[in-house]
């Protein structure tokens, strides 16, 4: 409850810089600085463009929707390890419906949604009624979604433009801004950036769930569930309720994602998505959210994800690293952030 | 009898065992040539040698596991990525930097796997400091090497596979000459006895329990929990270095993106199939390891009834829902509720 109190007198004069702003500026300075020297190390590598922020966006677009739900599960002090097992196991279904049994897509979108919210709803019963360790149910998710992603198929599918016209026309649909945000290139040619449908669907994710976090009963369950079980029991809260639609939601918003990463890569693999997990919590812990759960936000989330993308555009644009440089990357940086958070929460309990 | 066959299911060593049987009897209807041992080229042949071979890296993974399931009421899960690290570490000192195959070594063997094996004891105290000192959920700590942990292996091999012909390092994986039994075993069972011994002579075992049970009361009554807690955990990442040893020179090589994949799900399902409590206190090291080898029999059945390695984890995700459901006191409480239901039902019947 104490959390609810600062939450509360943050509007007041009494506004305090915490430990949990702090995370927050921290994150976004961050971010900048980041991109900032990527501006300056690689101008003549297109960086500044306005398209390469854009295409953070683009090629991320998934693991937004993902961090989104991993963030309504950390909140309220879980954690959901199964995504990148169901990512690969969506876009393998999509690809396999739609490549091999030629089934239309709008079905089997709405079938990946489906069992978004299935797979979901078994594992936040596992985790909140029968009380089982989220981090043991979802492990399971995640072999069972990788098994299962080589049950439907073991070889890597490819979606074209003969197997699905509509599939193929949405990941190709491009949304142009204005000519005046672009850039001439070396002929002369004003090129106008664009984004493509995915970051839209994102960014509606993001919107959307950083209002029902805000201002609706459930957001604020959530963050009461996390700050303390008990006394959220106490406030006649129905804690496993609350706990398995979190889980629902994570999984729902990690089939939507799927969706996104799939009109990315258009196309499904065993391998797919391998350490997903790992980026998406990266990106939550990143934002700010606590791993003790009933702090955090998505618009932190956000700037994770955004994190996340430009240390790999980072690796991407220099060429000569290997790829597994920002897999090193984003491990040390998560583990700078866990205990950076532990040290905050330390001064905390030394002021009480 | 009924009150003889509840004592008997009572046991923590009867589901392991029950579940071992189960799985050797499936196997022996299936193809009664199962328990057959042979003799070919000098070496022992045959289904059960198999399984007891396959299995050394998980029993050993599995002894790690359950010390820190007991002490932390977690998992370590970066167990199959220090594998192999261990393993790319090793080999890439064996091989010099950025050579990918070599017939002579470039260092002494025992330097490359010393230098593997302090390697993944460093994995190990890093996973403990994290926990231990600083208080974060086991499995967050440790979801940061099981991602990290198999790219720095990546970045140490210089992205490709590294092979060591070399025939002494195929030793430790295969036969020692004029030794018929797998050498595997033997690490597995000297590693297992050198556990035991330690956890019989000294008080670990039970300081461990105390920790795992109640590490506030532990302190107080004068125990280093925080120390133990390390331990254990660098004991585990140990166990998994020795295991990643084995697992490369069965191979010979250093395969970055396979070694130990989907392993830590092996070691902890055999932590949980030995009736070990996941959430921490007691454990019992035989169960775990009878486990161990019981998910090898499920493993090897699997595979020869046609299923590929990548679709075998379903089975074994189903298997570990299962015990962890049937663990849960919540679902305890469920089925207790629902039976004195039936009786008052009954009752009022009558």
């Amino acid at each position: 409850m104490m959390k609810k109190q600062a939450v509360q007198t943050d509007g007041s004069m009494k506004k305090t810089f915490n430990g949990n702003n702090m995370l927050l500026a921290i994150t976004i300075i961050l971010f900048v600085v980041m991109y900032t020297i990527g501006c300056i190390v690689y101008r003549d590598k297109g960086f500044p463009h306005l398209q390469t922020f854009l295409n953070l966006f683009i090629t991320n677009a998934g693991l937004i929707c993902v961090a989104c739900g991993m963030t309504c599960v950390m909140l309220t002090g879980g954690i959901d390890i199964s995504v990148g097992s169901l990512i690969a196991m969506d876009c393998m279904l999509l690809a396999w419906g739609m490549g091999i049994k030629g089934i239309p897509c709008i079905p089997m979108v709405l079938l990946i949604l489906l069992i978004g919210i299935v797979f979901g709803s078994v594992q936040g019963y596992l985790i909140g009624y029968l009380e089982i360790q989220p981090f043991i149910v979802t492990m399971a998710g995640l072999f069972f979604g990788r098994g299962m992603t080589a049950v439907i198929c073991t070889d890597q599918i490819s979606i074209t433009q003969d197997m699905n016209k509509m599939f193929y026309s949405w990941a190709n649909a491009k949304i142009t801004l204005p000519a005046f945000l672009g850039y001439t290139n070396k002929k002369g040619r004003v090129i106008a950036p664009f984004i493509r449908p995915t970051v839209l669907i994102a960014l509606a994710v993001v919107v959307v769930i950083f209002l029902v976090l805000k201002y609706t009963k459930f957001g604020r369950a959530l963050y009461a569930v996390g700050g303390n079980p008990t006394s959220a029991a106490m406030m006649g809260l129905n804690v496993k309720k609350i706990k398995m639609r979190a889980y629902m939601l994570s999984s729902f918003l990690c089939s939507i994602g799927a969706i996104c990463y799939c009109l990315n890569t258009m196309s499904g693999s065993v391998q797919q998505a391998r350490g997903f997990e790992m980026d998406a919590i990266a990106s939550s812990v990143i934002g700010g959210t606590l791993l003790t759960g009933g702090v955090g936000n998505v618009i932190g989330s956000l700037f994770g994800c955004l994190i996340n993308g430009t240390i790999t555009q980072l690796v991407t644009t220099n060429g000569k690293l290997l790829s597994s440089w920002a897999n090193i990357a984003t491990a040390a940086l998560l583990m700078a952030f866990i205990i950076l958070q532990s040290i905050f929460a330390m001064i905390k309990n030394r002021n009480r | 009898m009924k009150a003889k066959w509840k004592a008997l299911t009572k046991q923590q060593l009867f589901l392991p065992i029950f579940s071992l049987i189960v799985v050797l009897l499936i196997n022996l209807i299936k193809d009664p040539g199962f328990f057959q041992i042979g003799l070919q080229n000098g070496v022992l042949y045959g289904r059960l040698i198999d399984i007891l071979n396959r299995g050394s890296e998980i029993a050993i993974l599995a002894v790690g596991q359950t010390l820190v399931v007991a002490v932390s009421a977690g998992t370590d899960i970066s167990v199959g990525s220090v594998m192999s690290l261990t393993a790319c570490g090793t080999c890439m000192m064996l091989a010099g930097y950025g050579n990918n195959s070599v017939n002579e070594l470039a260092v002494p063997m025992g330097v490359g796997i010393l230098f593997g094996l302090v390697l993944a004891l460093l994995c190990g105290c890093m996973n403990g400091a994290l926990v231990a000192k600083l208080k974060i959920q086991p499995m967050v700590a440790t979801l940061i090497l099981y991602t990290g942990a198999r790219a720095i292996g990546l970045v140490l091999c210089n992205n490709q596979i590294t092979y060591i012909r070399y025939e002494p390092y195929k030793y430790f994986g295969n036969f020692i000459p004029g030794c018929p039994i797998p050498t595997p075993i033997f690490i597995a069972a000297a590693v297992i006895a050198l556990m035991t011994l330690f956890l019989k002579k000294t008080a670990l075992g039970l300081y461990i329990q105390s920790v795992g049970i109640n590490s506030k009361a532990s302190r107080i009554s004068g125990i280093n929990a925080d120390m133990i807690c390390f331990w254990c955990y660098a004991i585990c990442g140990l166990c998994a270095g020795i295991a990643g040893i084995i697992a490369s020179s069965r191979i010979y090589s250093a395969d970055s993106n396979n070694i130990g994949l989907n392993y830590e799900m092996d070691a902890i399902l055999a932590v949980a199939l030995g009736g070990n409590n996941l959430g921490g206190g007691k454990f019992n090291l035989s169960g775990s390891i009878v486990g161990a080898y019981t998910i090898q029999a499920i493993t090897t059945t699997l595979l020869a009834m046609g299923v590929s390695t990548d679709q075998a984890p379903v089975v074994k995700a189903i298997i570990v829902i299962a015990i962890v459901v049937v663990q849960a006191p919540a679902f305890k409480q469920m089925l207790a509720e629902r039976a004195a239901k039936k009786n008052a039902v009954r009752k009022e019947a009558a």
